[in-house]
């Protein structure tokens, strides 16, 4: 039975499962670094996979489909910077409006436009050349047989790690979220960089609901993503705010997820909100055990004021 | 075009405020201001606290816009709208509290905001070489690659005036940048300044350390509640002429210390010992007495154990050993709120952090440990604000506490001005022990006279003091007796009337009081 649950086809469907996890937490992780914290992750996740189905449905383009899933998110981005760094809003609050107006909204557009559940053909897997085919450990069909958004998020990892460490973009980001006051009197301008962070957390979470509905589901219903953005959300604390720790923590809950479908799937009796209560637990563990002088943005959720010290 | 200077940036020739208002809600902060400063000179700016010295530079600087007036630089008018224009035309700031992003590395915080020579990636190594080049040229050492939450106070300084230049400031303005020197810092400093003079730049130098105006300054332009009172060259001038332009009347510099009556041990310190922030041993076996009616004067480097002592005192530190009792009795491990309903009464060391809410308002934070107790109460639960309005009306009016009223926040008020409200509140106990660390930092003169003979009197009222300090003239003009700290530990005790300042000196450096005196 064991051999059943640690199976390749189980480790390949926690990549896939792995995905939405990476674009959201990716993304939510450039928002707090600079010191946003937007709770809001999930509703945006729900417009883009909404919008993300829908185009793909009508122009049957899934180039379309992203481009629709990344103009969303952008715009829901944009909605929050507004309210978060504009207007100064408690953080905490507005990002529950955003994700309750997402779901909402999400859900009317799916009633109105497309009324019953359809799916589509969405992204197919592509083998990559030679590696596929890799038999020692299972290694061709976990690492290399997904569709392109897998490959394209888990590239994310090392391509974020970079902006934020290595170029002078990040540098300001880390500034804006542990002392704003002295990035802004070093001449950066901490709310052009907050906004330009929340915009691209908004990009990936739009993407992170689409390639749930066009890439691993392939449909489109009611609160697609139950809940999945939060998680996002705990996962870049759990991650410590790296993009090696959210890899880590995103792996790790897609395993644990992954092996409870097979557990189903062999006919094993275990509630399946058991997989989805683990993540929580395990994030609130890994808080509590976490050193306290750790790389959390000191700034996080604290609107800037020029002059204030 | 103006000359460069040897970092290659263009020179400021002359830089000219003129007529500067600025107002905030209640307060005319600035009214009509005239400043200018020239290459190559050190323009020193005095004033009482809240006297808008730091406003006037915050304008220069981008932080705040002012309400009217004009900024000239090289007799071409400019507008400085945001700290980046500010670097843009040369100038730099070195703040009052300092400017840096504790996680990140030296280097990091100086590339930060700025254009990376390789485009859209970090050239850290390069801007590694330039530090290391100017830190040579201006002997201001630091490293580049470590972080800067590791650094002391001293080196956090030299990194920021480091970043100045870097950036090209040509003028540099310097807010109260030797109040958390040690003395053999400030020396340093004075020679780094001397030497960016000497190439040209123009500095603005704000101190309420009247011997450190005289020692390094050309001019000096004195504020007083916003106004310019006269800008005078510093050949000349003495500190009692500058501390009356300041104050507006004549001042005493010196105290007189009336013998009073010493009562027995108020506080017993025995053999203790406690860790610090960092988690290594900070006071090791200290042992120290306070008597009723004295003062005793603890002298040292900052960072020698002095905090930890004060806190361990006040409960707000645990001990890794050792005694300590209050009146006789034994409050060794016991909580902050049982140790002050013992009348101990705490002047922290960091009044920012650990004197106040920020965001409260005058009259919150004034009874922000009595607001349970008569007359703040009425009917035992209600909160009678009236009373606690006067209470805060009396003790502005007393303490010449500067401010709209006792309904603004505590943060828009200046330092110095914290400062009392800080001790307002902790005399008004009446204590039997009052810890004060570092009670006249960043404070003016007028004010410190205050603070001082507050001292004097609440010594004279029978309280047992323990005063820390790394003011050497604060503590030589107030302490019976003088406990000297080194690395957690006493270096000796010495009586405070006639001290021999060399002796001093050589027990702050480690030496014990056994050994200097064979010594000598
Ligand atoms: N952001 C603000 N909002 C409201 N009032 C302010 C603000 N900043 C300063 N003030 C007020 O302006 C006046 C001048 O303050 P400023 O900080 O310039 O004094 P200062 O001369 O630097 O004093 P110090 O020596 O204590 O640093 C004070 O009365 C202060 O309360
Ligand atoms: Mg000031």
């Amino acid at each position: 039975m064991i051999e059943q649950l640690l199976a390749p086809s189980v480790f390949a469907a926690a990549m896939r499962l792995a995905t939405p996890y990476l674009f959201a937490s990716l993304g939510e992780m450039f928002g707090q670094r600079s010191g946003v914290l937007n709770l809001g992750v999930d509703g945006t996740m729900l417009m883009g996979a909404f919008f993300g189905f829908y185009t793909v449905m009508i122009t049957e383009s899934l180039l379309l489909g992203v481009l629709a899933a990344l103009i969303t998110g952008l715009i829901m981005g944009l909605v929050t910077a507004f309210i978060s760094v504009t207007l100064k809003a408690e953080q905490g609050i507005s990002g529950i409006g955003i994700y309750l107006f997402g779901l909402g909204m999400s859900e009317l557009l799916y009633q109105r436009l497309i009324g019953t559940p359809k799916s589509v053909s969405g992204f197919s897997n592509i083998y990559i050349p030679g590696l596929s085919d890799i038999e020692f450990l299972g290694i061709g069909e976990i690492f290399f047989r997904h569709n392109l958004l897998v490959y394209v998020a888990f590239a994310l990892v090392p391509v974020s790690a970079f902006i934020l460490n290595r170029t002078p973009f990040g540098l300001m980001i880390r500034a804006a979220g542990q002392n704003p006051q002295a990035a802004d009197a070093m001449g950066v301008n901490v709310t052009r960089v907050r906004y330009i962070t929340v915009m691209i957390g908004g990009m990936m979470a739009g993407l992170a609901g689409a390639s749930l509905s066009i890439a691993l589901l392939k449909v489109f219903q009611q609160n697609l993503t139950s809940g999945l953005g939060f998680i996002a959300v705990a996962l870049v604390y759990f991650g410590r705010w790296r993009p090696l720790g959210i890899l880590i923590g995103a792996m790790l809950f897609s395993v644990v997820q992954a092996i409870q479908l097979q557990i189903s799937a062999i006919g094993i009796d275990i509630p399946s909100e058991f997989a989805v209560m683990l993540p929580y637990v395990i994030t609130i563990i890994a808080l509590v055990f976490a050193s306290k002088r750790m790389e959390k943005p000191t700034a996080l959720t604290k609107p800037f004021e020029r002059g204030e010290s | 075009m103006s000359a460069t200077l040897p970092t290659g940036h263009r020179r400021i020739d002359q830089l000219e405020m003129r007529g500067i208002v600025k107002r905030f809600p209640g307060v005319l902060a600035v009214d009509h201001v005239d400043f200018d400063v020239c290459s190559g000179e050190i323009h020193a700016l005095l004033g009482e606290n809240g006297a808008g010295k730091s406003t006037l530079m915050k304008m220069l600087y981008g932080l705040y816009q002012q309400d009217e007036g004009v900024v000239r630089l090289n007799n071409a008018e400019v507008r400085i709208r945001s700290p980046h224009d500010a670097i843009q035309n040369g100038v730099g700031m070195i703040h009052q509290h300092f400017m840096l992003v504790p996680s990140l590395t030296v280097a990091e915080n100086i590339a930060l905001g700025m254009k990376s020579s390789r485009g859209w990636r970090l050239d850290l190594d390069l801007v590694s070489k330039r530090i290391r080049e100017l830190s040579e040229r201006y002997n201001l050492k630091v490293e580049p690659d470590i972080p800067t939450w590791q650094l002391a106070v001293g080196e956090q300084q030299r990194v920021e005036i480091l970043r100045a230049l870097y950036r090209g400031a040509a003028l540099l303005i310097l807010d109260e940048p030797t109040a958390v020197l040690t003395p053999q810092e400030v020396d340093d400093l004075f020679v780094i300044l001397k030497k960016m003079t000497a190439d040209g730049h123009a500095l603005i130098f704000i101190s309420h350390k009247l011997h450190e105006v005289l020692a390094i300054s050309q001019r000096v332009t004195v504020l007083r509640d916003g106004r310019r009172v006269d800008t005078i060259p510093t050949e000349g001038a003495t500190r009692l002429k500058l501390a009356e332009m300041m104050v507006g009347r004549p001042v005493v510099l010196e105290y007189e210390r009336p013998e009073v009556t010493v009562y027995s041990d108020r506080l017993q310190v025995r053999n203790v010992s406690a860790l610090n922030d960092r988690g290594e041993v900070g006071l090791r076996e200290l042992s120290l007495s306070v008597a009723g009616g004295e003062i005793v004067g603890v002298a040292g480097v900052s960072g020698n154990g002095q905090h930890e002592m004060a806190q361990v005192i006040a409960g707000l530190r645990p001990l890794t050993g050792g005694k300590i009792e209050i009146n006789g009795q034994d409050v060794t491990g016991r909580s902050p709120s049982v140790v002050r309903k013992m009348g101990v009464a705490y002047i922290p060391e960091e009044r920012m952090i650990d004197g106040v809410v920020k965001d409260f308002t005058v009259a919150e934070n004034l009874v922000l440990h009595d607001h349970g107790r008569k007359p703040f109460v009425s009917q035992r639960i209600f909160m009678n604000f009236k009373a606690i309005r006067d209470a805060c009306q009396e003790a502005i009016r007393a303490y010449e506490i500067k401010t709209p009223g006792p309904d603004v926040p505590i943060k828009n008020l200046s330092g110095g001005n914290i400062q009392k409200l800080v001790l307002a509140r902790e005399l008004a106990r009446q204590p039997q022990l009052l810890i004060a660390a570092q009670p006249t930092r960043g404070v003016d003169i007028g004010a410190t006279e205050y603070i001082h003979r507050q001292l004097l009197k609440e010594r004279a009222r029978g309280t047992a003091i323990l005063l820390i300090s790394e003011d050497l003239d604060e503590i030589r003009a107030l302490s019976d007796r003088i406990v000297v700290m080194y690395e957690g530990q006493i270096m000796g005790i010495v009586p405070g009337k006639d001290v021999n300042i060399r002796q001093l000196g050589a027990m702050m450096a480690g030496t014990p009081l056994d050994k200097v005196a064979e010594m000598s």
